[in-house]
């Protein structure tokens, strides 16, 4: 083993390889170390974030859900509501109509056998008269018996 | 190797173990300033060059997006060194954490060296040697700059002058200065050459003890490849040389097979010392 200035050049060298690292070999490496685990930190922090905003949005999207079904409970509440108003209105005035139709009918039929009462007056004054004329085989003054015809009309 | 004559053990592990250096031939003081080790800068510089390329060419094409498999691998690496030296280092990390990646990716690639075939760079290189007109037989080649104690050491030594740099960046030159004098034992005049020595110890212990790990392991691991290639190569086609042979086969698969884990480990070791002295530099006793 010999010790000589081989030494000083290896020293020189090792010292030159060592700053030539520190300037061009470490610095860029690091940086796209420190960034791509700032890219991951970024990431991860998007995917939380994410994660919170899927939680709103499925509340948001169950308020929603809930509210339509309240207001759609609502719609057909006030629907069957309506419904059976109608139904009731319409009850009332078929009863309503049925009535006038049965008090019509009833004033004409009085009307009619009040009609029928007085032909039939006439009728039997005609044959009281005639019969009578029959049985007094007398002619009779209308005229002079107006008044009792009239009674007899009445009596009937 | 030696076309006229096969070189016997000693003269291959000797052979093996000569670095190609400014001289020319082996180096004989132990230590001597004016030598380089030609093939240790050369591997170790291009290896370097080859990390940073790579660890640049991922950086240039990072994305925060979704990661490649290439990007996911160099980040994979960036964070485990970011992690460790966020735990280990209380301040600024801007020099620290990158210096970190860039001695694990390094010192990874220079122990992965050992993986290749033991003679073949070695011997492509004899072969250019003998092309470009010189004598094969001093084409001395290493491969594993980490086997080389200067490299080691020279890095250990870059860890020991940013340990001083951030002293005294951190604590202030007088802050530095106090701690030196007065911890470990305490503030008392009697104590303050005893403190300074064992500051002094220390510094040189972590020093020495940083480089010469990495270079332990690396050279003894080196060594052992040589031994189980000495193995193989005494294959003579008697019934015993096969089964040194054989030997040498299965020796060299369990041996490579461990030594991945070695070269990681190392790697990792001496980045993890490396972050631990300098973070000491950043805490006051």
């Amino acid at each position: 083993m010999n010790l000589n200035a081989t030494l000083f050049a290896q020293l020189v060298v090792f010292l030159i390889l060592a700053w030539f690292t520190m300037k061009f070999v470490w610095p860029p490496i690091m940086k796209a170390l420190d960034e791509r685990a700032g890219k991951i930190a970024d990431g991860l922090a998007a995917a939380d974030k994410a994660k919170t905003d899927l939680a709103h949005a499925e509340k948001k999207a169950s308020d929603e859900l809930r509210k339509a079904r309240e207001s759609a409970a609502e719609f057909r509440s006030g629907a069957e509501r309506q419904v059976a108003q109608l139904i009731e209105d319409a009850r009332a005035e078929g009863a309503r109509i049925v009535n006038a139709a049965r008090e019509a009918a009833e004033a004409e039929a009085a009307a009619a056998s009040q009609r029928a009462k007085e032909a039939l007056r006439e009728h039997v004054a005609v044959l009281a008269v005639a019969g009578a004329e029959r049985i007094l085989r007398k002619e009779i003054n209308a005229q002079a018996h107006a008044e009792l015809l009239t009674q007899l009309k009445s009596e009937l | 190797m030696a076309a006229e004559h096969a070189p016997n053990a000693s003269e291959y592990i000797v052979h093996h173990l000569t670095h190609l250096n400014s001289l020319g031939h082996k180096q004989a003081a132990l230590v001597d300033w004016s030598v380089f080790h030609l093939d240790t800068l050369f591997w170790s510089i291009s290896l370097g060059l080859l990390a940073v390329l790579i660890l640049a060419r991922a950086a240039a094409k990072a994305t925060s997006g979704v990661p490649g498999r290439f990007q996911a691998a160099v980040e994979i690496l960036v964070e485990m060194v970011e992690s460790q030296s966020k735990s280990i280092v209380h301040g600024d990390r801007s020099f620290i954490a990158p210096l970190a990646l860039t001695v694990f990716v390094w010192i990874f690639l220079m122990n992965a060296m050992d993986l290749l075939p033991l003679d073949a760079l070695p011997n492509i290189w004899s072969w250019m040697f003998g092309v470009a007109g010189h004598d094969p037989h001093h084409a001395y080649l290493r491969v594993v700059p980490t086997a080389d104690l200067n490299a080691t050491l020279g890095m250990s030594l870059g860890v020991l002058i940013l340990c001083l740099y951030y002293s005294v960046k951190i604590k202030g030159f007088g802050g530095w200065m106090h701690e030196l004098f007065t911890a470990p034992f305490g503030s008392h005049p009697l104590l303050y050459p005893i403190n300074f020595a064992m500051q002094m110890i220390e510094f040189v212990a972590k020093t020495v003890s940083h480089g010469m790990r990495l270079f332990g392991n690396m050279y003894a691991g080196e060594l052992i490849f040589m031994l189980i290639a000495l193995m193989g190569a005494a294959w003579a086609g008697t019934a015993g040389s096969g089964l040194l042979w054989l030997g040498g086969v299965v020796a060299g698969t369990i041996w490579a097979i461990f030594h991945i884990l070695i070269i990681t480990l190392q790697a990792f070791i001496f980045m993890m010392l490396t972050l631990v002295y300098i973070g000491q530099a950043h805490e006051s006793h």
